[in-house]
């Protein structure tokens, strides 16, 4: 990297363990997002390698990275990215429909209710509340049973209460569906709920 | 994949994310479908109606009888037939003897339009569907009158005597060469064979009368044109009568313009429309990837929504345009008295094809730069630059729309200059509206208040303000291009006709009678009658080489040698006249001199300084031509093809020939003049006159109509602009109303922002249609075009005035949204 390019992110190396819940921690622009781009594949690092469940991300073109996502990673955004004109139901369906799933409805509505939002699955997410929303992202995030699930400030959005409550139903469906856990975030409380923390500071990681 | 494709075009579609696309499809089919279907109808009515002026839709001349063969196979094809022979023969009673022009029918005759007959002339004369019974003739009042006979007396036609049973009042076909008419006897052909009139070497004009569907005829028409025998010709209504076809040729032209700038403002609308869909769906497509979509799914799941779009937006453009245009043809049909044909399903099948280029040309680029959606898109919202390689993309829709307009228009001259004016335009448009933008963000900074943030919105939104600025220049630019050349079409043809142009003819006034003729005129008023000496005489030389008509290809040119020429002399050429070369003569000049005509001269080859010599009754007469003239054909005046000054024919007998305006009320006085000087023939041209101007009308009526459509289509283009901007508009207006902003404040900006992009627009549309309309009337309709002050005046306003309010309208709906609702949805 030559020395006029901006360094977002120095040489570093790290394992995530299967079904581990990991916290990339950090002040505003330390790189987390970056990192998590990375790591999901939607970006390639102009050096190094990022390994996903044995498979080398970086020699993978962008559809084969898309691929690999598709089997293996769940996303949920600090702006929860749901489309705007469908409803809860059809935000969630998506994934499963883009799978050729028979069954999407079903499940869909499954994950809905285990979310707790069976009752709104009509309405659109225009509609919905922030913390509605994020739930509707985090039950079309595990519609799909992915191994990895990758949150970039779930709770960045959100009030206290409902931050609180939207990381209590990730870390209980990573237990109970052996997810890894990814997630960004600049609370400390949720950081230390995590079994391993990634601190970044100003590019370098620090522990 | 379909089924995916169906469920979020669906969801989409109930969200209202497609209205602007769909519309722009659905409009520019329906506009195109309309334009055309009604184009084929009012082309179809229109040669109709000038086809009652030949009494067929084709007829076959011919100076021998025409083969049965003919006929039969005509028959087999599935056309209608009808046959005539026409020569000139005395025909005599006890008392009198008269030279008429004998035409003999057979049963059918006449296939277009219809003869009238009376049972005398104090009696109403009535439209009939026979011919005269064999036995019988019907006659032209003036010969009836000049032979003193009534209806039920007999006349000799030959050996045979004929029983008169009505007087003929008009005849759809009795056009031609009227200067030659000697008075109409309508008799069965079936008794032509006892009157014996017709044997080896008579003069007799055969004509062969054709009518049916269109595509029969020109197929029969085609096979007949190459085996016509020497002295046979074809015939159609243009060739009846050359001012139609010159109204015909123009209206035609003119809404293949309309077509061509309707489909023109459509591509523009759907290229907004499509960029505009395909930019939303920037998210969802970044959202697909991280799902793991792979590009070429994106690819087919975005194809097959827009086909399916295209699909239901094209039909039901289709069905529209064929409501439009049956709605319009039924009121146009009642206000002309005019039944139009039934259309065809061809017209809306282009149409819906025409969409799907237009749709697939403008939508695929921008479908293929979507696959390239970076999926980080989704955590950082900076990194797509997909406009970058717009430009290039787009050629390939530009390359489908220019092929798309010369395959719908299908009149490489008008579509090439337009094209070629547009090309300018555009390039001159962006260019403007790019050194406007950097103007705007030098203006901003040196400017407050509402100024400011108008003016650096302009900046901000730079690739979205020239886009803006081009799609408004071309809207308004076509509507423009449209109003100007419709102007100087109907100025042109308002001229060709005048109100009081000369609608009777009185032939055969001797010189003795000049006198007297002209002055009952002038105490009757009608003042414009000008008297011209004609001596008919047949071109034998150019430049001392005799001349033949068979060495001349051209049919009309031999026609023309082997008849015989109207020629006249005057003192002085009339001031009106218009010399392509030479001058007019000075009234002492003794030389003998021609002055002739510029289209005969061009078909003779004849230039300025050569001789002609023609033979008057034996008498050669010989003189140079000393200038060339363009005639106004149409004009219904009195016009020879050669002029002599008086030293030429002043010494040979003359008889004259005058033509005037009479109006209506007056008719009852040219029985006056014909009852003082019997030999007089008068010539009533006012029939002929008025299916010309209910042509014209017609194509005027068509004309404002297509233009309507086209009115439509930049309407559109203007809502597809502004829509492209409403989202970050949207967005913009809640959040300065969030940061505290009055009304007041958000419309000052706005309105500043929509008032320079119009009036910019404005301005370089009335350039560029200044420019492409002055092209159009110079050198593809060829009327004269007229400079407007005011389209200067209306293109601002409209420009100015027309984006604000449209831009502000759109404004007033997302205002009424409260703040916090469009922020969430984004």
């Amino acid at each position: 990297m030559n020395d006029a390019a901006l360094t977002i992110l120095h040489p570093s190396s790290f394992d995530i363990v299967r079904g581990a819940s990991v916290a990339i921690v950090g002040a505003s622009g330390s790189g987390k997002s970056t990192l998590l781009g990375l790591l999901a594949g939607l970006d390639t690092p102009s050096q190094g390698a990022v390994w996903l469940a044995g498979q080398s991300l970086t020699v993978l073109d962008e559809d084969g990275r898309a691929q690999l996502r598709g089997e293996l990673i769940g996303f949920v955004f600090q702006s929860f990215q749901l489309l705007p004109n469908l409803t809860a139901l059809e935000n969630v369906m998506l994934p499963l429909e883009l799978r050729g799933v028979k069954q999407a409805k079903q499940q869909a509505l499954a994950w809905l209710e285990r979310v707790g939002l069976g009752h709104r699955q009509h309405h659109r997410a225009q509609q919905l509340s922030g913390g509605e929303q994020q739930r509707v992202a985090i039950a079309r995030a595990f519609v799909v049973q992915p191994a990895v699930l990758l949150a970039d400030e779930p709770t960045g959005n959100l009030d206290a209460e409902t931050g609180a409550r939207i990381i209590d139903l990730l870390f209980e469906l990573n237990r109970e569906q052996g997810t890894t856990l990814v997630l960004v975030t600049h609370d400390s409380q949720l950081a230390a709920r995590c079994s391993q923390r990634l601190i970044l500071d100003a590019g370098r990681l620090t522990c | 994949m379909l089924r995916l494709a169906l469920r979020l075009l669906l969801r989409d579609s109930r969200a209202g994310g497609l209205r602007v696309l769909v519309l722009a499809v659905m409009l520019s089919v329906a506009g195109l479908a309309a334009v055309h279907g009604f184009a084929e109808r009012m082309q179809a009515a229109l040669s109709l109606e000038s086809n009652r002026l030949l009494g067929a839709d084709l007829v076959l001349v011919s100076d021998h009888a025409i083969d049965t063969v003919v006929m039969t196979t005509a028959q087999a094809q599935g056309l209608l037939t009808a046959q005539t022979m026409q020569f000139p023969s005395m025909i005599s009673t006890d008392h009198d003897n008269q030279l008429a022009d004998i035409k003999a029918v057979s049963a059918g005759y006449p296939l277009r339009g219809q003869l009238r007959i009376a049972p005398s002339l104090s009696q109403a004369d009535k439209a009939v569907a026979d011919i005269p019974q064999v036995g019988t003739v019907w006659l032209a009042p003036r010969l009836a009158n000049a032979l003193n006979v009534r209806v039920g007396d007999s006349v000799a036609v030959g050996y045979r005597q004929l029983r008169v049973v009505a007087l003929l009042i008009d005849e759809p076909d009795r056009g031609g060469d009227f200067f030659n008419l000697a008075p109409r006897l309508l008799m069965n052909q079936a008794d032509i064979a006892a009157t014996g009139l017709v044997t080896t070497g008579s003069r007799v004009t055969y004509r062969l009368l054709l009518a049916g569907a269109s595509q029969p005829l020109a197929s029969y028409q085609a096979v007949l044109a190459q085996h016509l025998t020497r002295g046979q010709r074809l015939m159609t209504a243009a060739d009846a009568r050359p001012e139609l076809r010159d109204v015909l040729e123009k209206g035609e032209r003119y809404l293949g313009l309309s077509v061509l700038l309707a489909v023109l403002l459509a591509a523009v609308a759907i290229l907004l429309a499509a960029r505009h869909f395909l930019h939303r769906h920037l998210d969802t497509c970044a959202l697909l990837r991280c799902f793991g979509a792979s590009q070429a799914t994106i690819v087919k799941l975005y194809l097959w929504q827009l086909a399916i779009l295209g699909m239901f937006a094209a039909l039901a453009g289709a069905l529209l345009g064929y409501a439009g245009q049956a709605v319009l043809a039924e009121i146009l049909g009642k206000l002309a008295n005019l039944s139009l044909p039934s259309v065809g399903v061809l017209p809306f099948l282009q149409a819906m094809l025409a969409g799907w280029v237009l749709l697939a040309g403008f939508s695929l680029p921008t479908l293929l730069m979507l696959r390239h959606t970076p999926a980080i898109h989704i955590l950082r919202k900076d990194v797509i630059a997909l406009d970058k390689l717009g430009v290039f993309a787009y050629m390939a829709g530009l390359a489908a729309l220019v092929a798309l307009l010369f395959w719908q228009v299908q009149d490489v001259k008008l579509t090439g200059v337009v094209l070629l004016g547009l090309a300018v335009v555009l390039v001159v448009t962006v260019a403007f509206a790019g050194l406007l933008v950097l103007a705007a963000g030098w203006l901003a900074a040196r400017s407050a208040g509402s100024w400011r943030y108008g003016l650096l919105n302009l900046r901000r939104r730079a690739a979205g303000s020239v886009i803006q600025i081009s799609a408004f220049t071309l809207g308004l630019l076509a509507v423009l291009v449209l109003t100007i050349v419709r102007g100087d079409l109907l100025d042109s043809w308002h001229a060709t006709i005048p109100a009081q142009a000369p609608n009777r003819f009185v032939i055969n006034i001797q010189a003795d009678q000049v006198v007297p003729v002209r002055a009952f005129l002038q105490q009757h008023h009608i003042a414009q009658a000008q008297l011209y000496p004609m001596i008919r005489g047949r071109l034998t030389a150019i430049n001392g080489r005799e001349v033949y008509s068979a060495n001349y290809a051209d049919q009309q040119t031999q026609r023309l040698l082997d008849r015989e020429f109207n020629l006249s002399y005057t003192q002085t050429l009339p001031a009106e006249a218009q010399f392509s070369a030479g001058q007019s003569w000075r009234v002492d000049d003794k030389r003998k001199q021609f002055s002739v005509e510029q289209g005969i001269a061009d078909k003779l080859h004849l230039q300025l300084g050569d001789t002609l010599q023609f033979d008057i009754a034996g008498t050669p007469v010989i003189a140079k031509i000393t200038s060339l003239r363009k005639v106004n054909w149409d004009s219904f005046k009195v016009n020879f093809f050669v002029i002599a000054n008086a030293p030429v024919l002043q010494a040979i007998p003359a008889s004259y020939i005058t033509s005037f305006y009479l109006p209506p009320t007056a008719s009852s006085l040219l029985n006056e003049i014909v009852r003082g000087y019997p030999n007089l023939t008068v010539i009533d041209v006012s029939a002929i006159m008025q299916t010309v101007q209910a042509v014209l009308n017609r194509v005027t009526t068509a004309v404002q109509f297509v233009f309507v459509f086209s009115l439509v289509a930049g309407l559109l283009v203007l809502y597809a602009a502004l829509a492209a901007t409403r989202d970050e508009r949207a967005l913009e207006t809640a959040l300065w109303r969030v940061l505290g902003a009055t009304k007041r404040q958000l419309w000052q900006v706005q309105i500043i922002e929509f008032m320079t992009i119009g009036l910019l627009a404005g301005a370089l549309a009335a350039m560029g249609a200044t420019a492409i309309a002055w092209g159009l009337s110079s050198y593809v309709f060829k009327v004269p075009y007229h400079i407007d002050g005011w389209l200067w005046v209306s293109a601002l306003c409209a420009g100015g005035m027309g984006v604000t309010v449209a831009g502000v309208l759109g404004l007033w709906r997302i205002s009424r949204v409260p703040p916090l609702v469009t922020l969430r949805g984004n």
